[in-house]
């Protein structure tokens, strides 16, 4: 029987990380992902997991420590937000390439400028292009469930990835829900030792990591990364499906809501799949028309088939993104969507919307809003303007 | 690791690792193995090098385009080239600097703007 409590986001990280005693934790604070190590500290008080933390000067060193810890032979895990993982891009990178299996627990925050401490994606959708599995949650439940699956994707033989659990700041990570857990032993089972089969404390067999790669190598490599990250499909989905037959709880690459007949479609990743959900359910009610939402999970790898096929019939698709990305064409997900449907050669309308930029507010009424446009559009199939947005306050 | 350092050092992970380290050793490439011929299925991941010391395999010397000659007659060992190498490349033994180690030295010349004697003249190439 699983647990029935009561969890903030961060608390729910942090109970998952008590449950599965990794051995290095070094970590930097940052709001708001402040509390999973603060949290993590207490337990290692407390004499409930025997992780060494280790107290670092930055993210940059947080990641670095990460790092040398995993390539040591060890399970590491840390967490940051926004600009601390700024701080930590150029390990990113080195994580991915090294093919550590890192987990880190990200507390999606805006980056700065102007400074503030509100969700949006702007750091993970920064950090698309690293090399890391990237997973989001809508709820703390979501996150709780993401983060006992990172360690069996990462680890697995065929990937050996780092993975980036993400959930939002503040509506996540210090909401508090109802939320079920699984026994300590279950998780444990579920989650495994970790084996490296080849690590740098091995005295029996000595070995480098990383070393200086030129041109003769770096393509090469990089292609084997890319070869991972294609594994990683299939992986994600076992996973997934072994989670399934411990919890009941179903997880892939998306959540598909009343897709099957939909007409009109948002496609959003994160909490404010919550408030659409909702605005779907009304429309329903009140009008008969027939929307739907596809909620992302995984966005690294990018589940372009998938994705594609389940969009490609539908009249007309918003995407929201939660980041800018400065190209003036659109947001991360929205260019990535409308190249996923332009590959299956869809006829659906596409638009793209930002919402929520450093934590603006996102109603019911806002979605119902969206619906009403992409009726519009199906209709008259005149996109007026491809890059749009809600919320913003406007002359 | 605390938790592991114990095992890992004696028998490896020992819940969970399948045969000796030299079993799953002897599957392994070696840096012979991986050259600028090897396509990428063959390329480690992570890069790894399933070997120590392979750095003295790799030569920066490779990376001059000219190089700095000993001219031996005219040296006299007062050794004002050794210290100013940035690559520690003019070898010392018995007091009387020796041979350039080609291997290493990146053809920068300061050895040879330093020398009170004429001893060392760079010449155009490897």
């Amino acid at each position: 029987m699983a647990i029935r409590e009561r969890l903030s986001g961060n608390e729910a990280v942090a109970y998952a990380i008590r449950q599965i005693n990794p051995d290095v934790m070094p970590a930097f604070p940052i709001t708001p992902s402040t509390e999973i190590p603060q949290y993590v500290a207490n337990y290692i008080a407390n004499g409930k997991v025997d992780t060494e933390f280790i107290h670092v000067e930055s993210e940059h060193s947080a990641m670095s420590a990460a790092i040398g810890a995993c390539a040591a032979g060890a399970r590491a895990v840390t967490a940051t937000s926004s600009c601390g993982m700024a701080l930590m891009w150029e390990e990113l990178y080195v994580a991915a390439s090294d093919r550590l299996p890192i987990v880190l627990a990200l507390v999606n925050r805006a980056l700065s400028g102007p400074i503030n401490i509100n969700a949006d994606h702007s750091d993970s959708m920064g950090a698309r292009d690293t090399g890391w599995i990237q997973i989001y949650a809508e709820s703390n439940q979501e996150v709780y469930d993401n983060f006992l699956q990172a360690y069996p994707i990462a680890e697995h033989e065929a990937v050996h990835l780092p993975v980036m659990i993400c959930q939002d700041g503040f509506i996540t990570s210090h909401g508090v829900e109802n939320i079920l857990l699984a026994e300590d032993d279950r998780v444990k089972e579920f989650v495994g030792e970790y084996c490296p089969a080849h690590y740098l404390l091995n005295e029996k067999e000595p070995m480098a990591l990383g070393p200086y790669a030129v041109s003769n190598y770096y393509m090469e490599t990089k292609r084997g990364q890319r070869e991972a990250m294609e594994n990683a499909r299939q992986v994600i989905l076992e996973v997934a499906e072994r989670f399934e037959k411990m919890t009941g709880r179903k997880y892939g690459f998306f959540e598909e809501y009343r897709m099957e007949d939909a007409e009109y479609v948002i496609v959003i990743i994160g909490s404010a799949a919550g408030t659409c959900r909702a605005a779907v359910d009304r429309i329903r009610e009140v009008s008969g028309k027939k929307a739907g939402l596809l909620k992302i999970r995984v966005f690294r790898p990018f589940p372009e088939k998938e994705l594609a096929e389940a969009l490609k019939d539908k009249k007309a698709v918003a995407v929201l993104d939660r980041s800018e990305m400065f190209s003036a064409t659109g947001g991360p997900l929205g260019t990535e969507v409308r190249s996923a449907l332009y590959g299956v050669k869809s006829q659906a309308e596409v638009v793209n919307y930002f919402y929520g930029l450093g934590g603006r507010d996102i109603t019911v009424e806002d979605f119902e809003e969206v619906y009403v446009k992409l009726e519009e559009l199906a209709q008259t199939r005149v996109v007026k303007d491809m890059y749009a947005y809600i919320g913003l306050r406007e002359k | 690791m605390k938790k592991h350092a114990k095992d890992m050092r004696t028998a490896g992970h020992k819940e969970c690792v399948k045969g000796t380290a030299q079993e799953r050793n002897s599957n392994q490439m070696k840096s012979k193995d991986i050259h600028e011929k090897s396509p990428w299925q063959d390329i480690t991941e992570g890069n790894q090098i399933y070997e120590p010391a392979t750095s003295r395999g790799f030569h920066t010397g490779e990376w001059r385009v000219s190089t700095p000659v000993y001219k031996e007659e005219k040296c006299r060992q007062c050794l004002l080239c050794v210290p100013v190498c940035p690559d520690s490349s003019i070898p010392v033994s018995e007091g009387k600097r020796r041979e350039f180690d080609y291997d290493h030295c990146k053809g920068c010349g300061i050895c040879a703007k330093v020398c009170p004697f004429g001893a060392i003249e760079m010449k155009e190439g490897k």
